[in-house]
Protein backbone atom coordinates (compact mmCIF):
# COMPACT_ATOMS: atom_id res chain seq x y z
CA UNK A 1 0.00 0.00 0.00
CA UNK A 2 2.59 2.07 1.07
CA UNK A 3 5.13 1.65 -1.68
CA UNK A 4 2.07 1.87 -4.30
CA UNK A 5 1.47 5.59 -3.07
CA UNK A 6 5.59 6.77 -3.32
CA UNK A 7 5.53 4.99 -6.79
CA UNK A 8 2.69 7.41 -7.68
CA UNK A 9 3.69 10.60 -5.73
CA UNK A 10 6.79 9.47 -8.22
CA UNK A 11 4.96 9.03 -11.61
CA UNK A 12 3.33 12.07 -10.69
CA UNK A 13 6.61 14.21 -10.01
CA UNK A 14 8.10 13.03 -13.14
CA UNK A 15 5.01 13.74 -15.44
CA UNK A 16 5.27 17.20 -14.20
CA UNK A 17 8.59 18.05 -14.10
CA UNK A 18 7.97 16.38 -17.78
CA UNK A 19 5.44 19.01 -18.35
CA UNK A 20 6.70 21.87 -16.81
CA UNK A 21 9.85 21.56 -19.76
CA UNK A 22 7.46 21.30 -22.41
CA UNK A 23 5.38 24.05 -21.15
CA UNK A 24 8.60 26.42 -20.57
CA UNK A 25 9.69 25.36 -23.96
CA UNK A 26 6.60 26.02 -25.74
CA UNK A 27 6.27 29.64 -23.88
CA UNK A 28 9.75 30.65 -24.86
CA UNK A 29 8.71 29.44 -28.15
CA UNK A 30 5.28 31.73 -28.38
CA UNK A 31 6.90 34.38 -26.93
CA UNK A 32 9.68 35.07 -29.25
CA UNK A 33 7.47 34.04 -32.08
CA UNK A 34 4.19 36.10 -31.62
CA UNK A 35 6.31 39.34 -30.66
CA UNK A 36 9.42 38.54 -33.50
CA UNK A 37 7.74 37.13 -36.51
CA UNK A 38 5.20 40.19 -37.34
CA UNK A 39 8.66 42.57 -37.64
CA UNK A 40 10.39 39.28 -39.90
CA UNK A 41 9.66 40.56 -43.17
CA UNK A 42 11.73 39.52 -46.96
CA UNK A 43 12.94 43.13 -46.29
CA UNK A 44 14.29 42.51 -42.71
CA UNK A 45 16.09 39.97 -43.41
CA UNK A 46 17.77 41.08 -46.70
CA UNK A 47 18.58 44.91 -45.99
CA UNK A 48 21.45 45.98 -43.99
CA UNK A 49 20.98 47.18 -40.22
CA UNK A 50 21.40 50.88 -40.14
CA UNK A 51 22.99 52.68 -37.22
CA UNK A 52 20.77 55.32 -36.69
CA UNK A 53 17.72 55.27 -38.86
CA UNK A 54 14.49 52.68 -38.43
CA UNK A 55 14.00 49.91 -40.65
CA UNK A 56 17.01 48.33 -40.59
CA UNK A 57 17.47 44.59 -41.41
CA UNK A 58 19.80 41.74 -40.39
CA UNK A 59 21.32 40.35 -43.51
CA UNK A 60 24.95 40.55 -43.19
CA UNK A 61 24.23 39.22 -39.19
CA UNK A 62 22.31 36.35 -40.28
CA UNK A 63 25.18 35.57 -43.10
CA UNK A 64 27.92 35.83 -40.12
CA UNK A 65 26.35 33.69 -38.31
CA UNK A 66 25.82 30.82 -40.65
CA UNK A 67 29.33 31.35 -42.01
CA UNK A 68 31.40 31.69 -38.65
CA UNK A 69 29.28 28.49 -37.07
CA UNK A 70 30.56 26.68 -40.66
CA UNK A 71 34.18 27.86 -40.53
CA UNK A 72 33.69 26.79 -36.43
CA UNK A 73 32.09 23.11 -37.27
CA UNK A 74 35.16 23.28 -40.01
CA UNK A 75 37.59 23.47 -37.04
CA UNK A 76 36.12 21.60 -34.29
CA UNK A 77 34.39 18.68 -35.40
CA UNK A 78 37.70 16.86 -37.39
CA UNK A 79 39.95 17.87 -34.09
CA UNK A 80 36.90 17.07 -31.59
CA UNK A 81 36.59 13.80 -33.31
CA UNK A 82 39.91 12.90 -33.51
CA UNK A 83 40.26 13.97 -29.46
CA UNK A 84 37.74 11.58 -28.81
CA UNK A 85 39.46 8.66 -30.93
CA UNK A 86 42.37 9.47 -28.86
CA UNK A 87 40.57 9.03 -25.59
CA UNK A 88 38.22 6.30 -26.51
CA UNK A 89 40.87 3.91 -27.87
CA UNK A 90 44.29 5.02 -27.61
CA UNK A 91 44.60 6.84 -24.24
CA UNK A 92 45.65 3.88 -21.64
CA UNK A 93 44.20 4.65 -18.09
CA UNK A 94 45.96 6.17 -15.54
CA UNK A 95 47.49 9.66 -14.65
CA UNK A 96 48.18 11.43 -17.69
CA UNK A 97 44.50 10.16 -18.93
CA UNK A 98 42.67 11.24 -16.07
CA UNK A 99 45.27 14.57 -16.61
CA UNK A 100 43.81 15.29 -19.94
CA UNK A 101 40.40 14.40 -18.90
CA UNK A 102 39.72 17.00 -16.06
CA UNK A 103 41.27 19.61 -18.50
CA UNK A 104 38.71 19.22 -20.94
CA UNK A 105 36.24 19.28 -18.47
CA UNK A 106 37.62 22.45 -17.01
CA UNK A 107 37.71 23.90 -20.66
CA UNK A 108 34.32 22.91 -20.77
CA UNK A 109 32.95 24.61 -18.18
CA UNK A 110 34.82 28.37 -18.86
CA UNK A 111 32.19 31.23 -18.67
CA UNK A 112 32.40 31.73 -22.24
CA UNK A 113 33.48 35.27 -21.50
CA UNK A 114 36.38 34.75 -20.46
CA UNK A 115 37.10 32.71 -23.61
CA UNK A 116 36.21 35.73 -25.41
CA UNK A 117 38.95 37.88 -23.50
CA UNK A 118 41.22 35.10 -24.02
CA UNK A 119 40.84 35.31 -27.67
CA UNK A 120 40.55 38.96 -27.61
CA UNK A 121 44.32 38.61 -25.76
CA UNK A 122 46.03 35.78 -28.47
CA UNK A 123 44.20 36.19 -31.55
CA UNK A 124 42.78 39.79 -31.62
CA UNK A 125 46.33 41.63 -29.94
CA UNK A 126 48.94 39.38 -29.73
CA UNK A 127 48.40 37.62 -33.12
CA UNK A 128 47.49 40.96 -34.19
CA UNK A 129 44.50 39.59 -36.48
CA UNK A 130 41.99 42.55 -35.15
CA UNK A 131 38.22 41.59 -35.15
CA UNK A 132 37.82 39.05 -37.12
CA UNK A 133 35.73 35.99 -38.45
CA UNK A 134 38.45 33.48 -37.69
CA UNK A 135 39.12 34.86 -34.34
CA UNK A 136 35.84 34.45 -33.26
CA UNK A 137 35.78 30.56 -35.21
CA UNK A 138 38.89 29.62 -33.28
CA UNK A 139 37.29 30.98 -29.63
CA UNK A 140 34.32 28.81 -30.41
CA UNK A 141 36.38 26.18 -31.07
CA UNK A 142 38.07 26.54 -27.67
CA UNK A 143 34.93 25.61 -26.04
CA UNK A 144 32.92 23.68 -27.84
CA UNK A 145 36.26 21.26 -29.03
CA UNK A 146 35.82 19.98 -25.38
CA UNK A 147 31.96 19.13 -25.95
CA UNK A 148 33.45 17.52 -29.48
CA UNK A 149 35.60 15.25 -27.48
CA UNK A 150 33.45 14.59 -24.72
CA UNK A 151 30.83 12.97 -27.33
CA UNK A 152 32.74 10.97 -29.37
CA UNK A 153 34.54 9.56 -26.40
CA UNK A 154 31.19 8.68 -25.32
CA UNK A 155 29.65 7.53 -28.75
CA UNK A 156 32.66 5.41 -29.50
CA UNK A 157 32.50 3.64 -26.08
CA UNK A 158 29.00 2.86 -26.55
CA UNK A 159 29.29 0.93 -29.69
CA UNK A 160 29.08 -2.44 -28.49
CA UNK A 161 32.33 -4.54 -27.57
CA UNK A 162 30.84 -7.33 -29.98
CA UNK A 163 31.76 -5.16 -32.84
CA UNK A 164 35.03 -4.25 -32.19
CA UNK A 165 36.40 -7.68 -31.65
CA UNK A 166 34.63 -9.10 -34.52
CA UNK A 167 36.61 -6.57 -36.56
CA UNK A 168 39.74 -7.15 -34.98
CA UNK A 169 38.77 -10.76 -34.73
CA UNK A 170 39.53 -10.69 -38.48
CA UNK A 171 42.96 -9.40 -38.65
CA UNK A 172 41.97 -5.75 -39.46
CA UNK A 173 43.78 -3.18 -37.58
CA UNK A 174 43.07 -1.21 -34.99
CA UNK A 175 42.74 2.21 -36.95
CA UNK A 176 40.77 0.23 -39.91
CA UNK A 177 38.54 -0.76 -37.10
CA UNK A 178 37.74 2.33 -36.11
CA UNK A 179 37.19 4.22 -39.29
CA UNK A 180 35.15 1.17 -40.96
CA UNK A 181 33.12 0.13 -37.55
CA UNK A 182 33.24 2.42 -34.43
CA UNK A 183 33.20 5.71 -36.29
CA UNK A 184 30.04 4.53 -38.49
CA UNK A 185 28.43 3.01 -35.34
CA UNK A 186 29.02 5.98 -33.08
CA UNK A 187 28.08 8.60 -35.94
CA UNK A 188 24.57 9.20 -34.87
CA UNK A 189 26.05 10.24 -31.07
CA UNK A 190 28.71 12.77 -32.75
CA UNK A 191 26.07 13.88 -34.85
CA UNK A 192 24.58 14.97 -31.83
CA UNK A 193 27.24 16.39 -30.25
CA UNK A 194 27.98 18.36 -33.28
CA UNK A 195 24.54 19.70 -33.32
CA UNK A 196 24.79 20.87 -29.51
CA UNK A 197 28.29 22.68 -30.37
CA UNK A 198 26.32 24.40 -33.10
CA UNK A 199 23.67 25.49 -31.41
CA UNK A 200 25.99 27.03 -29.21
CA UNK A 201 27.91 28.65 -31.78
CA UNK A 202 24.21 30.02 -33.26
CA UNK A 203 23.65 31.75 -29.90
CA UNK A 204 26.85 32.76 -28.51
CA UNK A 205 27.09 36.69 -28.06
CA UNK A 206 29.88 36.82 -25.31
CA UNK A 207 32.71 35.14 -26.84
CA UNK A 208 32.25 37.00 -30.13
CA UNK A 209 31.89 40.38 -28.89
CA UNK A 210 35.62 40.90 -28.05
CA UNK A 211 37.01 38.26 -31.18
CA UNK A 212 34.80 38.52 -33.89
CA UNK A 213 33.62 42.45 -33.48
CA UNK A 214 30.51 44.21 -33.15
CA UNK A 215 30.65 45.73 -36.83
CA UNK A 216 30.28 44.34 -40.43
CA UNK A 217 32.20 45.84 -43.20
CA UNK A 218 29.49 46.85 -45.83
CA UNK A 219 29.59 43.44 -48.45
CA UNK A 220 29.58 42.70 -51.96
CA UNK A 221 27.30 39.39 -52.01
CA UNK A 222 28.87 39.30 -56.03
CA UNK A 223 32.05 38.74 -54.65
CA UNK A 224 33.12 35.79 -53.85
CA UNK A 225 36.89 36.15 -53.83
CA UNK A 226 37.76 35.25 -50.21
CA UNK A 227 41.05 37.61 -50.11
CA UNK A 228 38.73 40.69 -50.98
CA UNK A 229 37.40 43.21 -48.13
CA UNK A 230 34.12 43.58 -49.65
CA UNK A 231 33.28 39.96 -49.59
CA UNK A 232 31.65 37.95 -47.31
CA UNK A 233 33.89 35.08 -47.35
CA UNK A 234 36.72 36.88 -46.51
CA UNK A 235 37.51 35.36 -43.06
CA UNK A 236 39.59 38.26 -41.95
CA UNK A 237 36.86 41.02 -41.75
CA UNK A 238 34.83 41.82 -38.47
CA UNK A 239 31.57 40.52 -38.20
CA UNK A 240 28.80 40.98 -35.94
CA UNK A 241 26.73 37.95 -35.73
CA UNK A 242 22.54 38.01 -35.06
CA UNK A 243 23.54 36.60 -31.51
CA UNK A 244 25.83 39.66 -31.02
CA UNK A 245 23.29 42.24 -33.28
CA UNK A 246 20.62 41.19 -30.62
CA UNK A 247 22.46 42.20 -27.88
CA UNK A 248 24.33 45.62 -29.01
CA UNK A 249 20.99 46.78 -30.21
CA UNK A 250 19.40 46.37 -27.03
CA UNK A 251 22.32 47.59 -25.06
CA UNK A 252 23.95 50.98 -27.29
CA UNK A 253 21.05 50.82 -30.16
CA UNK A 254 21.08 54.19 -31.31
CA UNK A 255 17.96 53.48 -33.62
CA UNK A 256 14.25 54.04 -32.70
CA UNK A 257 13.06 50.93 -33.57
CA UNK A 258 15.56 48.43 -31.44
CA UNK A 259 12.11 46.74 -29.40
CA UNK A 260 11.56 45.79 -32.90
CA UNK A 261 14.80 44.70 -34.70
CA UNK A 262 15.67 43.02 -31.33
CA UNK A 263 12.65 41.10 -31.33
CA UNK A 264 12.68 40.53 -35.01
CA UNK A 265 16.11 39.27 -34.75
CA UNK A 266 15.41 36.85 -32.03
CA UNK A 267 12.84 35.21 -33.83
CA UNK A 268 15.27 34.59 -36.89
CA UNK A 269 17.46 33.26 -34.33
CA UNK A 270 15.24 30.78 -32.80
CA UNK A 271 13.78 29.56 -36.03
CA UNK A 272 16.89 29.30 -37.96
CA UNK A 273 18.56 27.32 -34.82
CA UNK A 274 15.45 25.04 -35.36
CA UNK A 275 15.97 24.63 -38.81
CA UNK A 276 18.98 23.85 -38.39
CA UNK A 277 18.74 20.95 -36.46
CA UNK A 278 16.01 19.50 -38.10
CA UNK A 279 18.08 19.36 -41.29
CA UNK A 280 21.49 18.35 -39.28
CA UNK A 281 19.06 15.34 -38.30
CA UNK A 282 17.57 14.60 -41.36
CA UNK A 283 21.17 14.90 -42.96
CA UNK A 284 22.47 12.50 -40.22
CA UNK A 285 19.53 9.59 -40.85
CA UNK A 286 20.56 9.84 -44.48
CA UNK A 287 24.20 9.27 -44.12
CA UNK A 288 23.87 6.82 -40.90
CA UNK A 289 21.54 4.84 -43.45
CA UNK A 290 24.43 4.61 -46.24
CA UNK A 291 27.20 3.76 -43.90
CA UNK A 292 25.36 1.02 -42.09
CA UNK A 293 22.89 -0.74 -44.02
CA UNK A 294 22.50 -1.79 -47.99
CA UNK A 295 25.20 -1.47 -50.07
CA UNK B 1 53.19 -13.60 -43.02
CA UNK B 2 55.46 -11.25 -41.84
CA UNK B 3 56.58 -13.27 -38.68
CA UNK B 4 59.96 -13.79 -37.61
CA UNK B 5 61.03 -17.96 -37.70
CA UNK B 6 63.01 -18.24 -34.30
CA UNK B 7 63.47 -22.08 -34.90
CA UNK B 8 63.87 -24.17 -37.79
CA UNK B 9 60.85 -26.33 -39.21
CA UNK B 10 63.36 -29.36 -37.84
CA UNK B 11 63.09 -28.48 -34.03
CA UNK B 12 59.97 -27.94 -34.04
CA UNK B 13 59.41 -31.84 -35.72
CA UNK B 14 61.64 -33.10 -32.66
CA UNK B 15 59.73 -30.98 -30.17
CA UNK B 16 56.65 -32.48 -31.62
CA UNK B 17 57.74 -36.17 -31.40
CA UNK B 18 57.70 -35.79 -27.52
CA UNK B 19 54.22 -35.52 -27.83
CA UNK B 20 53.92 -38.12 -30.68
CA UNK B 21 52.55 -41.36 -28.15
CA UNK B 22 49.97 -38.93 -26.84
CA UNK B 23 47.83 -37.80 -30.19
CA UNK B 24 46.88 -39.17 -33.11
CA UNK B 25 47.37 -36.64 -35.43
CA UNK B 26 49.77 -33.88 -36.32
CA UNK B 27 49.38 -31.07 -33.70
CA UNK B 28 48.92 -27.57 -35.08
CA UNK B 29 49.09 -25.33 -31.54
CA UNK B 30 51.06 -26.69 -29.12
CA UNK B 31 50.17 -24.51 -25.99
CA UNK B 32 53.26 -24.77 -23.46
CA UNK B 33 53.35 -23.88 -19.94
CA UNK B 34 50.49 -21.01 -20.61
CA UNK B 35 49.66 -19.14 -17.63
CA UNK B 36 47.87 -15.89 -18.30
CA UNK B 37 47.25 -13.09 -15.64
CA UNK B 38 44.77 -10.02 -15.06
CA UNK B 39 46.62 -8.38 -12.50
CA UNK B 40 47.25 -10.25 -10.22
CA UNK B 41 45.07 -13.18 -10.96
CA UNK B 42 45.70 -15.93 -12.69
CA UNK B 43 43.09 -17.33 -15.15
CA UNK B 44 45.33 -20.31 -16.39
CA UNK B 45 47.69 -21.68 -14.48
CA UNK B 46 50.31 -23.43 -16.52
CA UNK B 47 48.41 -24.65 -19.54
CA UNK B 48 49.70 -27.58 -21.51
CA UNK B 49 47.74 -28.71 -24.81
CA UNK B 50 48.50 -30.14 -28.11
CA UNK B 51 46.12 -29.04 -30.46
CA UNK B 52 45.22 -31.41 -33.56
CA UNK B 53 45.09 -30.43 -37.10
CA UNK B 54 41.04 -31.08 -38.73
CA UNK B 55 39.81 -32.09 -35.65
CA UNK B 56 37.53 -30.67 -32.74
CA UNK B 57 38.97 -29.68 -29.35
CA UNK B 58 36.39 -28.99 -27.03
CA UNK B 59 37.33 -26.75 -23.77
CA UNK B 60 34.82 -27.13 -21.11
CA UNK B 61 34.54 -26.36 -17.50
CA UNK B 62 32.43 -24.13 -15.19
CA UNK B 63 32.17 -20.79 -15.25
CA UNK B 64 35.32 -18.32 -14.85
CA UNK B 65 37.49 -21.51 -15.11
CA UNK B 66 39.77 -19.86 -17.65
CA UNK B 67 38.46 -21.49 -20.70
CA UNK B 68 37.34 -18.58 -22.83
CA UNK B 69 40.80 -16.36 -21.44
CA UNK B 70 42.68 -19.34 -23.01
CA UNK B 71 40.82 -19.56 -26.18
CA UNK B 72 41.30 -15.86 -26.42
CA UNK B 73 44.69 -15.64 -25.99
CA UNK B 74 45.43 -18.51 -28.99
CA UNK B 75 44.16 -15.25 -31.44
CA UNK B 76 45.71 -12.60 -28.91
CA UNK B 77 42.57 -11.22 -28.38
CA UNK B 78 43.45 -10.59 -24.37
CA UNK B 79 45.40 -8.16 -26.29
CA UNK B 80 42.16 -5.47 -25.87
CA UNK B 81 42.22 -5.83 -22.26
CA UNK B 82 45.08 -3.80 -20.44
CA UNK B 83 46.11 -5.21 -17.23
CA UNK B 84 45.93 -8.73 -19.02
CA UNK B 85 49.49 -10.30 -19.84
CA UNK B 86 50.72 -14.17 -20.91
CA UNK B 87 53.82 -16.26 -19.98
CA UNK B 88 54.87 -19.28 -21.08
CA UNK B 89 53.91 -20.31 -25.45
CA UNK B 90 51.82 -20.98 -27.85
CA UNK B 91 53.85 -22.24 -30.71
CA UNK B 92 52.17 -22.15 -34.26
CA UNK B 93 53.99 -23.15 -37.35
CA UNK B 94 57.05 -22.67 -35.05
CA UNK B 95 56.59 -19.64 -33.53
CA UNK B 96 55.68 -18.67 -30.31
CA UNK B 97 53.09 -16.40 -30.73
CA UNK B 98 52.78 -14.75 -27.64
CA UNK B 99 55.67 -13.19 -28.91
CA UNK B 100 55.40 -9.16 -29.20
CA UNK B 101 57.10 -9.13 -32.44
CA UNK B 102 54.21 -11.22 -33.79
CA UNK B 103 52.10 -9.82 -36.55
CA UNK B 104 48.90 -10.11 -34.51
CA UNK B 105 46.81 -8.77 -37.69
CA UNK B 106 48.17 -11.48 -39.65
CA UNK B 107 48.25 -13.77 -36.74
CA UNK B 108 44.27 -12.93 -36.40
CA UNK B 109 43.56 -13.73 -40.13
CA UNK B 110 45.02 -17.34 -39.70
CA UNK B 111 43.36 -17.79 -36.61
CA UNK B 112 40.09 -16.94 -37.13
CA UNK B 113 37.28 -16.14 -34.16
CA UNK B 114 33.73 -16.32 -33.24
CA UNK B 115 32.27 -15.30 -30.26
CA UNK B 116 29.21 -16.02 -28.17
CA UNK B 117 27.30 -13.37 -29.42
CA UNK B 118 26.14 -13.50 -32.92
CA UNK B 119 27.88 -9.97 -34.07
CA UNK B 120 27.37 -8.94 -37.55
CA UNK B 121 28.24 -5.55 -38.49
CA UNK B 122 24.95 -3.70 -39.64
CA UNK B 123 25.83 -3.99 -43.23
CA UNK B 124 24.74 -5.85 -45.58
CA UNK B 125 25.15 -9.49 -45.54
CA UNK B 126 27.79 -9.10 -48.93
CA UNK B 127 29.77 -6.10 -47.05
CA UNK B 128 29.73 -8.31 -43.94
CA UNK B 129 32.02 -11.05 -45.64
CA UNK B 130 33.80 -8.46 -47.62
CA UNK B 131 34.40 -5.95 -45.09
CA UNK B 132 37.52 -7.54 -43.87
CA UNK B 133 38.20 -9.11 -47.65
CA UNK B 134 38.56 -5.18 -48.69
CA UNK B 135 40.84 -4.42 -46.34
CA UNK B 136 43.10 -7.31 -47.54
CA UNK B 137 43.06 -5.24 -51.03
CA UNK B 138 40.61 -7.87 -52.65
CA UNK B 139 38.73 -4.98 -54.96
CA UNK B 140 38.04 -7.39 -58.17
CA UNK B 141 34.03 -7.64 -57.73
CA UNK B 142 34.01 -11.19 -59.30
CA UNK B 143 36.49 -12.39 -57.06
CA UNK B 144 34.48 -10.91 -54.50
CA UNK B 145 31.29 -12.55 -55.47
CA UNK B 146 32.83 -15.65 -55.87
CA UNK B 147 34.58 -15.44 -51.94
CA UNK B 148 31.29 -14.48 -50.88
CA UNK B 149 29.61 -17.55 -52.45
CA UNK B 150 32.14 -19.97 -51.50
CA UNK B 151 32.17 -18.89 -47.97
CA UNK B 152 28.53 -18.66 -47.18
CA UNK B 153 28.37 -22.16 -49.26
CA UNK B 154 30.84 -23.41 -46.37
CA UNK B 155 28.82 -22.01 -43.76
CA UNK B 156 25.63 -23.56 -45.19
CA UNK B 157 24.17 -20.38 -45.14
CA UNK B 158 24.23 -19.42 -49.13
CA UNK B 159 20.68 -21.07 -50.15
CA UNK B 160 18.80 -19.06 -47.20
CA UNK B 161 20.27 -15.80 -47.79
CA UNK B 162 21.84 -15.74 -51.34
CA UNK B 163 18.23 -13.68 -52.84
CA UNK B 164 19.26 -11.00 -50.17
CA UNK B 165 22.72 -10.38 -50.45
CA UNK B 166 22.59 -6.92 -49.95
CA UNK B 167 19.65 -6.58 -47.63
CA UNK B 168 20.94 -5.41 -43.75
CA UNK B 169 22.79 -8.53 -41.85
CA UNK B 170 20.16 -7.41 -38.81
CA UNK B 171 17.26 -8.74 -40.63
CA UNK B 172 18.63 -12.44 -40.29
CA UNK B 173 17.40 -14.84 -37.42
CA UNK B 174 20.32 -14.94 -34.70
CA UNK B 175 20.96 -18.74 -36.20
CA UNK B 176 21.57 -17.13 -39.46
CA UNK B 177 23.51 -14.03 -38.20
CA UNK B 178 25.95 -17.04 -36.44
CA UNK B 179 26.47 -18.87 -39.69
CA UNK B 180 27.38 -15.21 -41.24
CA UNK B 181 29.92 -14.67 -38.85
CA UNK B 182 31.49 -18.10 -39.48
CA UNK B 183 31.51 -17.54 -43.58
CA UNK B 184 32.76 -14.10 -42.53
CA UNK B 185 35.37 -15.55 -40.89
CA UNK B 186 35.95 -18.27 -43.64
CA UNK B 187 36.38 -15.95 -45.93
CA UNK B 188 39.66 -15.11 -45.03
CA UNK B 189 41.08 -18.42 -45.20
CA UNK B 190 42.15 -19.14 -41.65
CA UNK B 191 43.41 -22.29 -40.80
CA UNK B 192 41.88 -22.37 -37.46
CA UNK B 193 38.74 -21.68 -36.24
CA UNK B 194 38.09 -20.71 -32.51
CA UNK B 195 34.17 -20.72 -31.62
CA UNK B 196 34.04 -19.45 -28.05
CA UNK B 197 30.55 -20.71 -27.42
CA UNK B 198 28.99 -20.05 -30.63
CA UNK B 199 25.86 -22.36 -29.69
CA UNK B 200 24.98 -20.88 -26.34
CA UNK B 201 22.81 -17.83 -27.47
CA UNK B 202 20.99 -19.88 -29.98
CA UNK B 203 17.53 -21.63 -30.26
CA UNK B 204 18.06 -25.32 -29.97
CA UNK B 205 16.97 -25.81 -34.14
CA UNK B 206 20.23 -23.19 -34.86
CA UNK B 207 22.02 -24.92 -32.43
CA UNK B 208 21.67 -28.01 -34.28
CA UNK B 209 22.77 -26.57 -37.59
CA UNK B 210 26.05 -25.19 -36.05
CA UNK B 211 26.86 -28.47 -34.54
CA UNK B 212 26.47 -29.95 -38.28
CA UNK B 213 28.58 -27.17 -39.64
CA UNK B 214 31.17 -27.64 -37.13
CA UNK B 215 31.97 -31.53 -37.97
CA UNK B 216 31.90 -30.62 -41.69
CA UNK B 217 34.20 -27.98 -41.12
CA UNK B 218 36.99 -30.19 -39.40
CA UNK B 219 37.61 -31.49 -42.98
CA UNK B 220 39.03 -28.35 -43.92
CA UNK B 221 39.83 -26.70 -40.74
CA UNK B 222 41.46 -26.90 -36.68
CA UNK B 223 38.77 -25.96 -34.49
CA UNK B 224 38.76 -25.17 -30.79
CA UNK B 225 35.53 -24.63 -29.27
CA UNK B 226 34.61 -23.00 -25.77
CA UNK B 227 31.11 -25.21 -24.82
CA UNK B 228 28.65 -25.24 -21.83
CA UNK B 229 26.83 -27.77 -23.17
CA UNK B 230 27.91 -31.45 -22.08
CA UNK B 231 26.09 -33.20 -24.80
CA UNK B 232 27.09 -30.56 -27.67
CA UNK B 233 30.95 -31.48 -26.16
CA UNK B 234 30.32 -35.12 -26.63
CA UNK B 235 28.91 -35.10 -29.78
CA UNK B 236 30.93 -32.44 -31.97
CA UNK B 237 34.53 -32.57 -30.72
CA UNK B 238 37.31 -35.15 -30.84
CA UNK B 239 39.35 -33.98 -28.24
CA UNK B 240 38.55 -32.48 -24.91
CA UNK B 241 39.79 -30.90 -22.17
CA UNK B 242 38.25 -29.83 -18.54
CA UNK B 243 39.18 -26.84 -17.00
CA UNK B 244 38.93 -26.17 -13.63
CA UNK B 245 39.70 -22.73 -11.66
CA UNK B 246 42.40 -22.06 -13.97
CA UNK B 247 43.90 -25.61 -14.64
CA UNK B 248 43.85 -28.21 -17.03
CA UNK B 249 42.30 -30.70 -15.09
CA UNK B 250 41.90 -33.49 -17.64
CA UNK B 251 42.90 -33.07 -21.47
CA UNK B 252 42.15 -36.55 -23.54
CA UNK B 253 39.88 -37.92 -26.15
CA UNK B 254 36.68 -37.07 -26.25
CA UNK B 255 35.30 -40.51 -25.93
CA UNK B 256 37.85 -41.11 -22.83
CA UNK B 257 36.80 -37.78 -20.81
CA UNK B 258 32.92 -38.12 -21.41
CA UNK B 259 32.90 -42.36 -20.44
CA UNK B 260 36.21 -42.85 -18.57
CA UNK B 261 38.00 -39.89 -16.91
CA UNK B 262 40.53 -40.31 -15.15
CA UNK B 263 40.49 -37.66 -13.06
CA UNK B 264 37.30 -37.34 -10.13
CA UNK B 265 36.83 -33.88 -10.65
CA UNK B 266 36.14 -34.11 -14.41
CA UNK B 267 33.95 -37.06 -13.62
CA UNK B 268 31.43 -34.49 -10.68
CA UNK B 269 31.62 -32.20 -13.36
CA UNK B 270 30.54 -34.04 -16.43
CA UNK B 271 27.71 -35.72 -14.39
CA UNK B 272 26.56 -32.49 -13.11
CA UNK B 273 27.43 -32.57 -9.48
CA UNK B 274 28.74 -29.08 -9.94
CA UNK B 275 29.76 -26.23 -12.30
Amino acid sequence: MNSRITDRIATGVFYTIAAIMVALLLYLFYFILANGLPQVTWDFLTSESSSYKAGGGIRDQLFNSLYILVITMIITVPLGVFGGVYMAEYAKPGKLTSFIRSCIEMLASLPSIVVGLFGLLIFVNKMGLGYTIIGGALALTIFNIPVMVRVTEDAINSVPKEQKEASLALGITRWHTIKTVLLPYAFPGILTGAILASGRVFGEAAALLYTAGLSTPSLDYGNWNPLADNSPLNIFRPAETLAVHIWSVNTQGLIPDIREVANGASAVLVIAVLVFNILARWLGSVIHKKLTAGK
Amino acid sequence: MNYTVDSPKETKKEKLLNYSTQFNKEVVLDVKNLSIFYGNKEAVKRANMGIEKNAVTALIGPSGCGKSTFIRSINRMNDLIPSSRAEGEIIYDGINILRSDVNVVALRAEIGMVFQKPNPFPKSIYNNITHALKYNGQKNKQALDQIVEESLRKAALWDEVKDRLHQSALSLSGGQQQRLCIARTLAMEPRILLLDEPASALDPVSNAKIEELILQLKEDYSIVIVTHNMSQASRVSDKTAFFFNGDVVEYDDTKKIFTNPSETKTEEYISGRFG
